[in-house]
């Protein structure tokens, strides 16, 4: 971090910076854009603060949550061991009750999944330049999740070793899939969309594992990263093919990303269950989905900047869009859930009002209102200012968040199941130890490969935030090159979206 | 040896390269602005063989160099029609073909009925065929992409010179390709000494 920054271009510092010490760029200055990057001018600064939290050893704290998710993950293992060996008995399901802890955790997980993608793609075709700054630790948050999402529908078919049933392979049974079913046309969606998002994410960081490459000092790291890196070398020639393939992507990834959650969605839209059998199942999902990744994007967004210190890149610009990213979406779901009831009631349908009343009231009442008070209530606390930019606050509610998000997959599944048509055949989901412990492993695989992820890989896409730097501007006036063009003032405007810096009167003559 | 007589036009820091065949000329630029000036006179002067090399793309850069658009959005657009085209026949010979050609051939896949729901159910298989054309369309684009750019590359004569290794942190590099029509080692090397770089040199070929 370079202390010693001229105080005539740090006009971002000038705001009002009350209750924290960082540089507040959360406000739009009058003239021009806030900045992205903050104490920061030059490239090489970039590079440097991103490149050495994976060229130097970790700080203690990632040792010790490194052993704690990998004894996690030890612990997935076990459990799923157990279940393919003894069958899906050892979960708490019962006839009525046939999907539970499974399927709450695959659609949770696939949500989570969503934020990454979202931040990539939707954010980048909208030109939301702050999208640098956290996309690349979002979208491996979504490789990951996603990789956790697809454990859960692979174990719970119960004949793991069959699970290949699932693609339409030619097979000596002369059988295929069929594909009018929602569940064959989740295995399509949700591997489309692992492998986009996993291409997605390595694409854009081709330029950055080169960086790290022609860093490397050893000899095993210049040789990994080499290899990964394909041989980039930063040419123009390459750099325009690949910002149209990245335009591709992002275009394509777009509708992806909310087909994924609509067709998970389908899953439960498309049959005769009361509770599930709603029109509003895919957009609300949609929205849910997005809820919930940016609230896991704000929990680990907010431990990591504070860890390897990463706060001049992941301001609290970042932090405060993404929380008011969080309160809109809440403001979905919270909609979401009162239409449903109000649907339930006008439709007059006697079990659908049921299914809604019941769930309520009925014996899943406390999985209910956590569900509520935790994506209803405390996402509205975002409409303060001082909330959305007290790092505690945030990380405290997008924890909540979470926990809600978990807990309306439960309420959506479980009660919809347990209690439906006919009340002789009603009965109650208890989870067993296998249950919780294949849920909470889940947690396990996806911190472990977090914690990897960010030891090893540019936590931050170093190119594209030198992108948005005002110095990128390639029309813009530096330091020592004053006067070098006569027609500095109105050349660049609107031709080049580049960021640029307010600048005080005298330096734009 | 003693019979390898002192080139006169090696750059001062690369004694070894003397011997080896010249990949081409390699000028150091220090910021957006003056590698976007340097690239418009490089394109200018009717070079053919050369390149831009930056840590990130430079805005308008490659207009400046007169880089032409690529095609590649055409061919995405090819393998999506392509995406589409196997989604439906993957799903209607699946789950809904069974005739014979000219009572010789008997295409079958396993039609199945379900509540009496027609076999060739199309709005049924949406989801897929949009699956499969989205699968189709990016893993073409990033193939494409990396097929056009030459990429996949365990070696390059560039990545071998010890100063480029900045053009993935925060210099910028011309470099005129030896094989260039217009190439001419001293008079290159002059020409891109007057574009105002930090330092001009030659790259080795190895």
């Amino acid at each position: 971090m370079s202390s010693s920054s001229d105080p005539s271009s740090k006009s971002a510092g000038k705001f009002s910076t009350k209750g924290f010490t960082e540089t507040d760029n959360t406000q739009q200055p009058t003239t021009g854009r806030a900045p992205l990057v903050l104490n920061m001018h030059k490239f090489g600064e970039v590079t440097h603060q991103v490149c050495r939290v994976a060229e130097n050893r970790p700080p203690m704290a990632w040792y010790i949550a490194f052993v704690i998710c990998l004894s996690m993950l030890g612990f997935l293992g076990f459990c799923v061991t157990y279940l393919i060996f003894t069958g899906v008995g050892v979960w708490g399901l019962n006839n009525p009750v046939m999907w539970a802890y499974d399927i709450t955790n695959f659609v949770f997980w696939v949500g989570i999944g969503h934020a990454g993608t979202l931040i990539s793609a939707i954010l980048f075709l909208f030109r939301q330049k702050w999208r640098t700054g956290i996309n690349r630790f979002a979208e491996a948050m979504t490789i990951f999740a996603v990789v956790c999402a697809g454990l859960f529908p692979g174990i719970h078919v119960g004949r793991v070793w069959l699970a290949y049933w699932l693609f339409p392979i030619p097979n000596s049974m002369e059988m295929w899939p069929q594909f009018r079913s929602p569940l064959l046309w989740d295995v399509f969606a949700v591997s489309t969309y692992f492998t986009v998002s996993l291409v997605f994410w390595y694409v854009g960081m081709i330029p950055d594992l080169a960086t790290l490459r022609d860093r490397a000092k050893g000899r095993f790291q210049q040789f990994a990263y080499g290899l990964a890196s394909i041989g980039w070398r930063g040419s123009m020639r390459h750099w325009h093919r690949y910002e149209v393939a990245y335009l591709l992507l992002a275009a394509l990834a777009t509708p992806l990303v909310l087909s994924v959650h609509s067709v998970v969605s389908f899953d439960f839209a498309v049959s005769q269950v009361p509770g599930w059998h709603t029109t509003i199942f895919p957009p609300y999902f949609v929205a849910g989905a997005i809820f919930s990744g940016f609230a896991m994007v704000v929990s680990l967004a907010v431990p990591a900047r504070q860890l390897f210190g990463l706060k001049d890149l992941i301001t609290m610009r970042h932090l405060d869009n993404m929380n008011k990213i969080i309160l809109l979406t809440g403001c979905m779901v919270g909609y979401a859930y009162s239409m449903e009831f109000f649907i339930a009631w006008y439709s007059g349908a006697m079990y659908e009002k049921f299914a809604f009343v019941n769930r309520a009231f009925g014996q899943y009442w406390w999985a209910y209102w956590i569900m509520v008070s935790c994506n209803v209530i405390t996402p509205q606390l975002f409409w303060f200012k001082a909330v959305r930019t007290s790092i505690p606050l945030m990380f405290i509610l997008s924890i909540f968040v979470n926990v809600g998000m978990w807990f309306e997959r439960f309420v959506i599944i479980v009660t919809s199941l347990a209690n439906d048509f006919l009340p002789s055949s009603w009965d109650q989901f208890v989870p067993t130890w296998v249950d919780i412990g294949t849920m909470v492993g889940a947690f396990g695989l996806f911190g472990t490969l977090f914690l990897l992820f960010c030891r090893y890989l540019p936590m931050i896409a170093i190119a594209e935030v030198k992108a948005v730097m005002p110095e990128a501007n390639p029309h813009a006036e530096h330091a020592g090159h004053a006067g070098h063009h006569g027609d500095d003032h109105g050349a660049p405007s609107g031709a080049i979206p580049a960021l640029r810096e307010p600048r005080s009167a005298e330096s734009s003559l | 040896m003693t019979t390898m007589s002192p080139n006169t036009k090696t750059s001062s820091d690369a004694p070894i390269g003397a011997s080896l065949p010249v990949y081409g000329m390699m000028a150091e630029f220090e910021t957006p602005a003056q590698i976007m000036e340097a690239a418009k006179k490089v394109h200018a002067a009717g070079y053919r063989f050369w390149d831009c090399h930056v840590p990130f793309p430079v805005h308008g850069l490659d207009k400046a160099m007169g880089i032409k658009r690529t095609i590649l959005p055409l061919l995405v657009f090819g393998a999506g029609l392509t995406g589409t085209t196997v989604g439906f026949c993957l799903q209607a010979f699946t789950n809904a073909a069974s005739f014979s050609v000219w009572a010789l051939v008997w295409v079958s896949g396993y039609p199945f009925l379900i509540s009496g729901k027609p076999l060739m159910s199309v709005p049924a298989w949406i989801p897929i065929i949009f699956e499969l054309t989205i699968l189709l369309s990016a893993l073409s684009a990033v193939i494409l992409m990396l097929v056009m750019n030459g990429l996949p590359r365990l070696s390059h004569p560039l990545l071998s010179n010890n100063r480029f290794r900045r053009a993935t942190d925060d210099r910028f590099f011309i470099v005129i390709e030896s094989r260039d029509p217009k190439y001419l080692r001293s008079k290159t090397e002059a020409f891109m000494k007057a574009l105002g770089a930090k330092h001009v040199e030659a790259v080795e070929d190895r």
